[in-house]
């Protein structure tokens, strides 16, 4: 009742095609995109973007780079962490040896740095699968991380390794406040948010269904398998990368290796899995379940608890409800959260006689 | 399967969340100075969060129950755990900035990276960062790093402080000359961070020194000291943290190098880093800005927390008096201690960061007024400026007998003419990297 299409004719291929094809998918997407852009920025303080927000859009974007590769195209990656470190240390290189880069610029050219290394190491996955590709990924995490404490040029000679990213200038306009740097995360986000969305519709994110779900049957119909499985590996390290530079230079303002260690990469990979694996909007939740709830949890547990238990107590507790969410989450919906999201608009479109 | 409920339920968690989130900000009474204090009573260094939080929360307690507070203003504190993530670091600093009627007096990350991750905003939101034993080395330089204070004896007084002591134990520092020390570090950034200092002592007492990296996290170090038994050396330096110290010590025994010759940094030598090597630690030599042992204020505490059935911080009470303790105690002395001087240039009442900044700055901890604090011994003396936001740079060097650590020096002065430069250097990179012009003490009041 709330959400059918019943009435809405597509008279062209254009209204087919595009990438919200309902009317209630288009006016929600708006709607969020005005929360997002207007209403959050004059309701939210500080601790809310720069303690919530802007890390959750983050770990969303490198996030989504896993899921396009993991999710879409079936490969599974250890390396998301390591990835998102190149990033941040070549777009800081960038910004520090060439005078004069825009900032965008050199986090795009980090990013890119990214997608070369990405696909350096997803050579690998033209030999092996599965499990082994985990290893080998796994070994690309180790490898990065090894590389940027070992080489003194990447951090420039800094004595302790952890180095302080330059200020975002951007036309002008210095991204100093946490409004202005979440703004700039939310821009980037949604643009390659929604790039992501498209192409996972197109030919590039059909190839790589079909590789995912039987990579025979997909070289069988002429889909050249490996420059696919490439082409995945470059741009997800692609959106890694950018998230890793966006993470060292509008979040923490530090770009330093053990922020990038193989605890962020599991982090992300479980993301995707309770967020739903091959959805761009699964990122997103699977960022918000795994980034927010412990944080959430936290402050239930000190607003409730206040001085009066012990906060050894309080952290404990929250692991262990954190960890049964997880377990209980999967058990009941091993799609992850856009699963029941969808299920949730297939009942809404029955209302009010759903099955 | 039933989505209605599951969605019902995940709602309910959201809006609590939501509400939760809201109420943060509580509103305090008048008359509360307030810290923010980082938590780590879960994740890889619990002993270090539980005990450290426990000195440090004893101590400000004791000031609210003997004297109520400092002059009037009674100290409240919110403790945020974080596991030590550097991300969760920074949301505890963003939930807690803007606590307590005035906002957090300083921040104390007690982690290298959360305070460089701090770096930038603590020059926008005017809140000190404490960083005690820890920390960025070039703020010392107070005329770049305003905000940061890395008080107390920083690692690269510390390494001077070894050296001195391996001369004093060699029978003077000219006796140096000739001798072989090796430097056996972690391979991270922070291992490598004292190789630059130990070069320039090595250049002026004339002795020989091998860097031997040990690889992350140290759990196999065989190859390391076979190659330590090649090269014989008189001393060892062991900058090692985690779970390598007591691998280090077990392999230097099984090597057959004698562990009173090796000489640890203060964090691979608390009370439970040794008794993990068990008998293979006996005898080695540990350098502790931050000394363990019982002084009058742990008496004190236990008269006023821990007497009659009342329990203070600590559940275990016989943690009281190690390093980690001790090292809470140093962090309540000297944070409390800034509001203390604080207060006699603004007056009696609740300060800001800015305020307190002031007070970090002006520090003055003689022999006279650390003996008034029942610290004498525990605290090293501190005269912090504008320009020194380090104050002190002395260590003590202890020995561990099996059970326990003995002093076996008084307070050991690091070299400020090496350590200085090598500061000054690295803080002006850092200023011309940022475009950072640097303040001018003279005109700072």
């Amino acid at each position: 009742m709330f959400y059918r299409e019943a009435s809405q004719y597509k008279t062209s291929y254009g209204a087919d095609q595009q990438i919200f094809p309902i009317l209630q998918d288009r006016m929600g997407f708006l709607a969020l995109m005005a929360i997002v852009f207007v209403v959050v920025p004059i309701l939210g303080n500080d601790y809310w973007f720069n303690g919530l927000l802007i890390p959750f859009l983050i770990l969303a974007l490198a996030t989504l780079g896993l899921n396009i590769l993991t999710g879409f195209a079936g490969q599974i990656s250890l390396g998301s962490a390591g990835f998102m470190g190149v990033g941040a240390f070549a777009a800081y290189n960038f910004v520090l040896r060439v005078d004069g880069l825009p900032i965008l610029a050199s986090f795009v050219l980090g990013a890119l740095c990214a997608a070369v290394i990405g696909v350096l190491f997803g050579l690998a996955c033209l030999r092996i699968k599965d499990f082994y590709l985990i290893v080998a990924t796994l070994g690309s995490q180790f490898f990065i991380e090894w590389a940027l404490t070992k080489f003194g040029w990447l951090t420039n000679y800094s004595s302790s390794g952890v180095i302080t990213a330059q200020k975002i200038v951007i036309l002008g306009v210095t991204f100093d406040t946490p409004l202005r740097r979440y703004l700039l995360v939310l821009g980037v986000v949604t643009v390659m948010a929604l790039a992501a969305k498209n192409m996972m519709r197109g030919a590039f994110g059909r190839s790589c269904m079909a590789v995912r779900d039987m990579d025979v049957a997909a070289a069988v119909i002429g889909i050249r398998i490996f420059r696919v499985k490439l082409v995945a590996f470059a741009v997800s390290s692609f959106y890694c990368g950018m998230a890793g530079a966006l993470w060292a230079f509008a979040y923490v303002g530090t770009v330093d290796p053990e922020a990038f260690g193989l605890e962020r990469s599991l982090q992300i990979l479980f993301m995707a899995i309770i967020g739903g694996l091959g959805s761009v909007m699964g990122s997103f939740l699977g960022a918000a379940f795994i980034m927010l709830l412990p944080i959430v949890m936290n402050l239930i547990g000190s607003t409730v608890s206040g001085q009066a238990i012990d906060t050894s107590v309080v952290a404990h507790v929250e692991q262990i409800v954190y960890g049964v969410l997880i377990i209980w989450l999967l058990v009941v919906e091993p799609g992850g959260l856009v699963r029941l999201w969808q299920v949730g608009k297939e009942k809404l479109r029955l209302w009010p006689f759903p099955r | 399967m039933n989505v209605g409920r599951v969605t019902r339920r995940m709602l309910a968690v959201v809006a609590l969340g939501v509400g939760a989130v809201g109420s943060t900000v509580t509103l305090a009474a008048e008359n509360e100075q307030f810290f923010p204090m980082i938590g780590w009573r879960t994740g890889p260094l619990t002993p270090l969060g539980v005990n450290l939080a426990g000195g440090w929360i004893d101590y400000m307690d004791l000031l609210n129950k003997r004297d109520g507070g400092i002059n009037g203003v009674k100290l409240t504190w919110e403790e945020c755990e974080t596991a030590y993530k550097v991300d969760r670091g920074v949301e505890c600093y963003e939930r807690l900035k803007k606590g307590g009627p005035t906002g957090a007096s300083a921040f104390n990350p007690i982690s290298t990276q959360v305070t460089y991750a701090l770096l930038d905003r603590t020059n926008t939101d005017h809140i000190p960062i404490v960083t005690i034993g820890s920390g960025r080395t070039d703020a010392t330089d107070g005329r770049i790093f305003p905000y940061i204070f890395p008080l107390g004896t920083n690692y690269l007084s510390t390494n001077t402080v070894k050296i001195k002591f391996i001369g004093s134990k060699e029978g003077g520092m000219d006796k140096l000359k000739g001798k072989k020390i090796v430097n056996l570090h972690m391979d991270s950034a922070a291992g490598k961070e004292t190789i630059p200092i130990l070069e320039a002592q090595a250049k002026k007492y004339g002795f020989e020194l091998t860097n031997i990296a040990v690889p992350m996290p140290g759990s196999e170090q065989q190859a390391a000291w076979l190659e330590i038994r090649r090269l014989k050396p008189d001393w060892v330096i062991l900058r090692e943290w985690g779970v390598a110290p007591a691998v280090a010590l077990k392999t230097a025994e099984k090597v057959g190098f004698p562990a009173n010759r090796i000489v640890a940094v203060p964090f691979a030598g608390s009370e439970d880093d040794l008794t993990a090597a068990g008998d293979a630690a006996k005898g080695v030599y540990v350098v502790h800005p931050m000394p363990p042992g019982e002084f009058p204020v742990t008496q004190e505490i236990k008269k006023y927390l821990y007497s009659g059935g009342k329990r203070g911080n600590l559940d275990d009470v016989t943690r009281m008096g190690t390093v980690f303790y001790n090292m809470g105690l140093t962090y309540g002395v000297i944070n409390t201690e800034a509001v203390r001087v604080a207060q006699q240039k603004f007056g009696k009442k609740p300060l800001t960061g800015e305020q307190v900044k002031w007070g970090l700055e002006h520090l003055n901890l003689d022999e006279k007024r650390l003996k008034e604090l029942g610290v004498w011994g525990l605290v090293q003396p501190i005269k912090s400026s504008c320009a020194d936001h380090e104050g002190g740079g002395s260590a003590k060097v202890f020995q561990w007998d099996g059970t326990k650590l003995v002093p076996v020096s008084d307070w050991i002065a690091g070299d400020k003419s090496l350590t200085r430069p090598l500061v000054e250097e690295s803080s002006t990179k850092y200023a011309k990297e940022k475009g950072i012009t640097p303040r001018d003490c003279s005109k700072e009041g």
